[in-house]
Formats: structure tokens, C-alpha cells, sequence
């Protein structure tokens, strides 16, 4: 019934198209419109190998309530963020995934609410003695049902706190919410699957050490066809600097892309730097389920790995979640770092690394390379709004441009309320990039491609950077949708590739050749 | 779950990739195909076969940049780029053709 009234609102609604391609254009609210968009759930296999029991237990009702108990204890935030909200509704059209599905669920306060109904219910005085007058509710199997849909439509991207006047933070509610459904058996296989295997091999993908070698080695021969310099991509050696890299750089385009460019800047640097097999993932899934002990656990690996490989830096590859896990928790998690060389911040991003050779004058390029490129820039969530780079605030919006200008000379921003700290999702970010959850992640990833679209008919832009390894695959399966090709999305250090002059190069005999008649030409 | 080849049953994930891999055969590959509207032709095979063995080396499937790499190798520049393989396996030649290989899904943020 209520499902009828619904659809028939939605039709009564006439929306203006010029509303309909703003970017940051909401819908009205529909109950329940994707309700029936969910995952596929973790088997018992998945969930063992994470700490989690495997089907349902009997006393899940008390073992989530406990679960809640102790979240509530140990995050003085996630209490806060329960107790604080007003209901301003200053969130409510801030969420790419309202924005694209219109489901009142998915709202941010109406996400949260999922969850806070329930803490009001067991852990507030109003909410036990009168349920009804304070929105409190019980914890049923039905409700239950509902945060595993929901809370697997939330990419955990933080857009809504920003304009939320207390600052809550619905990512951290998310988190809370999967960790307490894990805890009594109700895991998702595409996040818990990938943990597993970062425990059993080292990486998302599940790629063993002897494939990764072959893979690093194609990679060098691909780098010396084109530039005729032998450029290394080490493997467990001895070395300065360990780069964590997303294991989807050694495996997916345009990711590879970025990994070639990071080679060719270690190369041109001079740096004594490795990859380690044991260590061959940045990416930590773990905290898109909330969960501190598997967090640990994956974060150990990069510390054992720094140890034994004797390295002096640790350098996070172009990964968005990578990059807060490492920059906000792997001191906590698997710290102290006394070991390395305190001249450098721990762990420092490849872009940090980059802009700084740049700065010194170590790399050189010649921009012409991407000339036939008009770019833009998409700001990754997690490195938009939950870190930073370089020494000072909003270092991390511009270290990644200064990049890019470097080594482009057609550059365009989408429009001001999309990018930097209200940077739009992706739309697969949090833990949703997997096949089951195309729906959801196409419908998210709408308003960011509206606004693309904006600079694609405003200035012509063909091309679209990022540095996050999931932003990258989300965009090479929604761009299509949107008249762009499936290479349209690229890595900065791809760019930086593209452009960078190596010593020794046909590049550099080329160019400096080109450079001597030219001077030739100017003299006669 | 599960595809039937010649009365066997082959029990596969909620995606259709077989969860036991010594299962597979050539004549389940056909019916894999079939579920995934793939007709599969020679050049089908070719990437099929590739596959197949890139992981009876490796135990995991090829990145996309070595499968190409292989082809044009093996088969010449008109069958060893990315256009290509998107046009035998629209739905990306990693997930598509090694489902169909009867190989794991590559898994990340792939």
C-alpha cells in the first residue's frame, strides 16, 4: 500500500531538467526504494578465518545488544553521535546515495535513526520506560534485515558530517553497525572474503608472490620498449624506501598505469626502493567493517614487512582508504615507528614524495605529452575529509594538483561544491565495489558524473584523475553510462608518466635533440 | 546453484564461478557461455586457453595488461588489445572469461 502511494508521488512530481543535471540535485523521498538492493552475505568460510561466528546464533539479540554495549563504551564518538543529533535535517540531501536513489533510508539521519532507534530503546531512560513517545524501538530479525541493507548503502565517505552542525559523523555509525552485525554472524561476503585473503596471501586480489614477480617483471620490460631505460619494480630486496601499494596497481587499468609512474619517479629520484610480497596491499577493508582487531592485524603486516626488509620511509601508493588507515591509525594500530628515519613523516603518500621532487627540481617533463588531455580532478573521499597532506591544512587538495599542473597544461575544476571537503562519492567506496551492488553504485555515482558532464560541456574535459584504487574501477564501470569511454578515468602518476623525461631516455635524446635545432633554427 | 553439463551437476556461487575448480571441462565452459550470452568461438578459446594456463602457473588469473601482452605475443596486435577483449567478453575479459575458465573471481578493488 504504502509502496503504491509512494510511486504514485514520485510521478506527480514534474522536475526540471535543468534541476535534474545539477550535480547536487535530491529527489523527493521514497520509503523503502531500495530496500531490496543488498549484498550478497558472508558464508561461514568467510566469516571464520575474521574472528566472526558463521550462521546466525540463537542468542544473537543479546549478543548484538552487547556488541552495542561495548561499541558505546569504548567510542566516546559513536555515543555522542547517538545522543547529539536535533533532527535539523541539514544532512538529509547531502548523501550521493539519496541523491541517486531517493530512499529515505539513505538520507543520512534516516541511516543513522536504523540504528539510534534501537540504543534509545536499551540504553536511554526515556527509551525504556516510553518506547513510542521517543522513536525508540525493539531489535527484531526485521530490523536487523534492514541495517544490513542500509548499512551496505553507505560508502562511509563522511560528505554528510561536514554540513552536519554537530559534526556527526554517520561513517563511524556505519562501522559500528557492521561490526555489530559480523559479531553475531551476519557478515558481507565481498569485504570479509577480501580480509580472509590478505591474512592467507598478502593482498584483496590474492595474488601470490611468484605471479606478482612476473607481473613487476612484464612491467619493466613494458617500461624499457617504451623509454629504453632499464627502470626497476623491486621485489623483497633490501631497500630505503617500502612502497605499499593497492594490490589492484599490479593488476587492473588504469591503476597499473600509476604504478609505472611511481617506478619512473623512484627512477629518475635515484631511490633505493621495494614492494614486499608479504605487505602487498594497502588498502585496509578491515575499517569499512569497523573493526580495530582485523584492522590491527592487516596493519602488523606493513610494520613486520618495514622490519625485515630494513627500510628507513614507508610510502602509501594511490589509495584512498590506504591513506587514512595509514595516515590517521598506523602509528596506533602498529606503531612506534622509532625504527625509520624520523627526517620524513610516517607514512608519507607518493604524492608528498612527488611534489617534492618536483619541488627540488629532481624530475623533468615535458607536458606537451598530455596535451591532447583536458582534466579534471576527483577528490577520493577518505583523502578529501578524513587525512591530509604535506605540513599544512588542505595539503591535501592541492599536493595532488600541484601534480597534476606540473605535468598537464589543460586543467579544469568540476564545479566548487563537488570537490575538495564536499567532494561527491564515487559511488563504490566503503567496502560496496563489487558486482552484487551495481544498482546501488551506479545510482551513487550519478551526481559526480553530472557534474563531470558540467566540465565536459563548459570547458570540453575528456579525461578524469583520481588517487584511490577503488574510485578508479568504480568510474571505468559507471563512466560508460555516461558517453565516456572506459580509459577516460586515470591515475595522477599516470600522467606523471606520461610526461616524465627519464635520464637516458629516446624521451630525452628526443626531446634535447628537438631542444638543439630549435636553437639551431634560432641562431641561423 | 549449480550448471548441468551431460546430467552432472556443477555447483557454482551466487555469480555462477564454480566452487570446485577440478570440475570444470570444455563442455561446462560452453554452458557457462551460454548463461553469460557468449557464443564462444575460436577467439574465445584463445583467451579461455591463456587463462587456463596463466593459472595452472600462477594460481590467479592474469592482469588485464598480461593477457594482452600474451595475445599480441602469441596471436598479433589485432587480437592483443584492451577493444578486443571487451568485445569477446563485454563484461571485462578478467571476470567474464575466467568465470567461464572456471577460475576463482579476481577479488579487490578490481
Amino acid at each position: 500500500m504504502s509502496e503504491q502511494l509512494d510511486d504514485k508521488a514520485v510521478e506527480d512530481v514534474t522536475i526540471d531538467p535543468q534541476a535534474q543535471a545539477d550535480p547536487l540535485f535530491a529527489p523527493q523521498p521514497v520509503a523503502g526504494k531500495t530496500r531490496d538492493w543488498k549484498s550478497f552475505p558472508a558464508e561461514e568460510k568467510f566469516q571464520q578465518p575474521l574472528g566472526y561466528p558463521g550462521p546466525k546464533p540463537d542468542d544473537w539479540k543479546e549478543r548484538a545488544l552487547a556488541k552495542m554495549d561495548e561499541l558505546r563504551g569504548k567510542f566516546r564518538s559513536f555515543r555522542v553521535f547517538l545522543d547529539i543529533c536535533v533532527k535539523c535535517g541539514a544532512c538529509t540531501d547531502k548523501c550521493h546515495y539519496y541523491m541517486g536513489t531517493g530512499d529515505a533510508r539513505n538520507m543520512p539521519v534516516g541511516r543513522q535513526d536504523l540504528l539510534r532507534s534501537v540504543y534509545r530503546r536499551y540504553f536511554t531512560l526515556p527509551g525504556k520506560w516510553f518506547p513510542s513517545l521517543v522513536g525508540a524501538r525493539e531489535l527484531t530479525e526485521e530490523v536487523l534485515d534492514e541495517w544490513y541493507t542500509y548499512y551496505f548503502q553507505c560508502s562511509e565517505c563522511r560528505r554528510c558530517s561536514v554540513y552536519c552542525p554537530y559534526g556527526i559523523d554517520t561513517a563511524e555509525i556505519t562501522m559500528a553497525a557492521r561490526e555489530i552485525l559480523d559479531s553475531v554472524g551476519v557478515g558481507m561476503k565481498y569485504t570479509n572474503e577480501i580480509i580472509g585473503k590478505v591474512f592467507g596471501i598478502g593482498n584483496n586480489l590474492g595474488l601470490p608472490k611468484p605471479a606478482l614477480q612476473s607481473t613487476l617483471e612484464d612491467l619493466e620490460e613494458e617500461i624499457e620498449e617504451d623509454t629504453g631505460v632499464k627502470v626497476r619494480l623491486p621485489l623483497d630486496e633490501p631497500a630505503d624506501v617500502l612502497l605499499v601499494t593497492p594490490s589492484a596497481d599490479f593488476f587492473a587499468e588504469p591503476h597499473i598505469d600509476g604504478l609505472i609512474g611511481y617506478a619512473k619517479v623512484f627512477h629518475a629520484t635515484g631511490e633505493k626502493w621495494t614492494l614486499s610480497s608479504y605487505a602487498s596491499e594497502a588498502a585496509n577493508f578491515a575499517m569499512f567493517i569497523g573493526s580495530y582487531e582485523n584492522m590491527r592485524r592487516i596493519a602488523l603486516r606493513i610494520r613486520k614487512a618495514a622490519i625485515d626488509l630494513g627500510v628507513k620511509r614507508i610510502i602509501i601508493g594511490e589509495c584512498g582508504h590506504a591513506w587514512r588507515a595509514a595516515y590517521s591509525f598506523l602509528n596506533t594500530l602498529a606503531g612506534p615507528f622509532d625504527f625509520l628515519d624520523p627526517n620524513y613523516p610516517v607514512p608519507q603518500h607518493i604524492c608528498e614524495y612527488t611534489w617534492d621532487a618536483i619541488q627540488k627540481g629532481k624530475l623533468r617533463f615535458n607536458k606537451e605529452e598530455n596535451d591532447w588531455i583536458k582534466l579534471t580532478y576527483h577528490d577520493s573521499c577518505n583523502v578529501a575529509r578524513a587525512s591530509r597532506m604535506g605540513d599544512y591544512p588542505g595539503g591535501q587538495f592541492d599536493i595532488p594538483r600541484n601534480i597534476i599542473k606540473a605535468v598537464c597544461n589543460n586543467y579544469y575544476e568540476m564545479p566548487e561544491d563537488t570537490i575538495k571537503e564536499a567532494t561527491l562519492c564515487c559511488g563504490g567506496g566503503g567496502g560496496l565495489l563489487t558486482d552484487d551492488l551495481i544498482p546501488l553504485r551506479k545510482a551513487g555515482g550519478s551526481p559526480r558524473m553530472k557534474a563531470l558532464k558540467q566540465v565536459r560541456e563548459e570547458h570540453g574535459v575528456n579525461k578524469m584523475a583520481a588517487i584511490c584504487a577503488i574510485c578508479k574501477s568504480q568510474f571505468t564501470k559507471v563512466m560508460p553510462d555516461h558517453g565516456f569511454a572506459i580509459d577516460d578515468i586515470m591515475s595522477v602518476h599516470q600522467l606523471v608518466s606520461n610526461a616524465i623525461i627519464l635520464p637516458g631516455s629516446e624521451q630525452e635524446a628526443e626531446r634535447d635533440g628537438a631542444d638543439d635545432e630549435r636553437e639551431k633554427e634560432t641562431s641561423a | 546453484m549449480a550448471y548441468e553439463v551431460n546430467g552432472k551437476t556443477v555447483e557454482h556461487d551466487e555469480e555462477g564461478y564454480i566452487t570446485n575448480l577440478s570440475e570444470w571441462s570444455k563442455e561446462l565452459a560452453e554452458v557457462i557461455a551460454k548463461a553469460e550470452n557468449i557464443d564462444m568461438t575460436e577467439e574465445h578459446w584463445e583467451v579461455v586457453n591463456f587463462l587456463r594456463e596463466y593459472y595452472d602457473e600462477y594460481q590467479i588469473a592474469p592482469a588485464i595488461r598480461v593477457l594482452v601482452k600474451a595475445m599480441k605475443k602469441k596471436f598479433g596486435p589485432e587480437k592483443g588489445n584492451n577493444k578486443y577483449l571487451y568485445e569477446l567478453f563485454p563484461y571485462g575479459p578478467a571476470k567474464q572469461a575466467c568465470k567461464i575458465a572456471g577460475l576463482p573471481k579476481p577479488t579487490g578493488c578490481v
